[in-house]
């Protein structure tokens, strides 16, 4: 049974992104547990500006788990302690009475900081812009049937389509590596024969971004895998470094 | 192929294969000692006549360094750019992932199987293929000998034993991650891969692991 509960949120707060930042325990009371996470920092949101403070910056935005907006690392989890959901599916009866809750900010070097709980996040859009896309000529619209795709192929792909590029894979990695995202976007491509034809420069190009952006080399701990609220296998990390390598060799 | 430096997947690619072909010489180095187990002659045989300072053990010594250097190097570079890359703010809320605690530790395991590594050498290779070659009194030919000699001490034992373990829980993830940077690897293989690193490391280790402790009590040169 859904109850009230009373709590502490212990919430990291930074002016901005060259501010030093530090951490402040609020205090909150009879929070339902049906409520889900974000409501309650909407609820301390309410109190702090009713108090004439700053409210707590954080990205949310559907509230229903697709978007890829919502972050934020809960007592040691991205996404909180719930498995396969993004923060904003997380409800409060996964919290009890008298808890003190952890809310930090992605931390990583590709993500820094703009305020509060909120990151910069566009590095995920330069990799896409470096490679993520077929390049389609539209001329006459082919039948959607006229290229048959075998079946455990458009099933991989479309499960690695499902990545909303939240960035919980960095957050999670201790190497702040982005693997997870990027091989996602290039197997989601590489397995169709849409996607085939420009594989070898899209490999190149998306992974020589991330690597521009400062995001680190993956040792295969496989936290990312762990904490994706898609679920996202790694073995997408293993066809990435197959094309990379594959492209490589060509030249 | 400066890809092999410049990309992050090209220096996993370099880990990736330093690493393979350095568990080839593992396999290659328990299939010696096991020798040990049974005729210390033949063990002494292969080890002056077949390896010993020959023009084709030297190289093979040189290959196995560089091996060893490009994956200690190319480990301690991965290391400092993945800190850097996680920021400057660690989290408060230490990471509560479930991952495999090998994983989380390569590193601390590397830097512990290479003082290990450093001792061995001083105690075997330094007293054989050194000496011999650079023509230091008191080379040993009598491998087998020194072998027993070093290993009469219980303390050696038990060290040699604890690197053995931490080898073990380094190619438990080692093998595995070394085929999956390689793209050697997908949902069907996944398992199968991680199956066969933990046969191979097991048999690493604990064929490693038998030698030390037989010889130290005795049960060695069976059938000389």
């Amino acid at each position: 049974m859904d109850k009230d509960i009373n709590i502490k949120v212990k919430v990291w707060r930074q002016n901005g992104p060259k501010d030093k930042g530090h951490f402040e325990t609020y205090p909150l009371q009879n929070i339902s547990q049906g409520s889900s996470f974000l409501e309650m920092l909407d609820i301390l949101n309410e109190q702090l500006i009713n108090e004439g403070k700053e409210p707590v910056v954080f990205d949310h935005d559907c509230r229903e788990g697709i978007c890829g907006m919502c972050s934020l690392y809960i007592n040691g989890h991205p996404h909180g302690p719930d498995q396969g959901i993004t923060t904003c599916q997380l409800h409060m009866r996964r919290f009890d009475d008298g808890d003190t809750i952890t809310v930090e900010p992605w931390r990583s070097a590709g993500f820094p900081i703009i305020k509060d709980l909120m990151v910069d996040r566009s590095a995920f859009d330069k990799i896409i812009q470096a490679g993520g896309y077929v390049s389609v000529n539209t001329g006459g619209v082919p039948d959607a049937n006229a290229i048959p795709i075998p079946r455990d192929d458009a099933e991989m792909a479309m499960d690695a389509a499902a990545c909303i590029g939240c960035g919980a894979c960095v957050a999670a990695c201790k190497n702040g590596s982005a693997m997870l995202f990027v091989s996602a976007k290039v197997s989601q491509l590489a397995l169709l024969p849409q996607g085939r034809v420009e594989r070898k420069q899209r490999a190149k190009a998306m992974l020589g971004k991330m690597d521009e952006l400062g995001f680190g080399n993956c040792t295969n701990t496989g936290a990312c895998e762990v904490e994706c609220p898609k679920n996202i296998s790694i073995t997408n990390i293993a066809r990435l470094n197959r094309e990379f390598l594959k492209a490589k060799f060509a030249d | 192929m400066s890809w092999l430096i410049k990309s992050s997947i090209g220096r996993k690619f370099v880990q990736s294969i330093s690493g393979l072909f350095l568990i080839l010489f593992l396999l290659f180095h328990v299939s010696m000692n096991l020798v040990l187990l049974f005729s210390y002659e033949t063990y002494d045989f292969l080890a002056n006549d077949i390896l010993g300072a020959n023009w084709w053990a030297i190289v093979g010594t040189g290959v196995i360094a560089a091996g060893f250097v490009i994956h200690i190097i190319w480990g301690i570079i991965l290391t400092i750019q993945n800190r850097r890359a996680r920021g400057k703010e660690r989290y408060a809320s230490a990471s509560k992932t479930q991952t495999t605690w090998s994983s989380q530790n390569m590193l601390v395991l590397g830097l512990f199987l290479l003082f290990f590594l450093i001792a061995h050498f001083m105690q075997f290779w330094y007293q054989m293929q050194f000496k011999e070659l650079f023509m230091i009194e008191g080379a040993r030919h009598d491998s087998a000998e020194l072998v027993a000699e070093v290993f009469s001490n219980i303390w050696v034992v038990i060290f040699y034993v604890l690197a053995f373990v931490a080898l073990w829980f380094h190619l438990t993830h080692g093998f595995w991650s070394a085929l999956h940077s390689a793209g050697l690897n997908n949902g069907v293989w996944m398992k199968r891969i991680k199956v066969l690193g933990n046969v191979v490391a097991t048999v690493i280790c604990l064929g490693f692991a038998i030698v030390a402790i037989a010889v130290h009590l005795g049960y060695s040169n069976l059938l000389g």
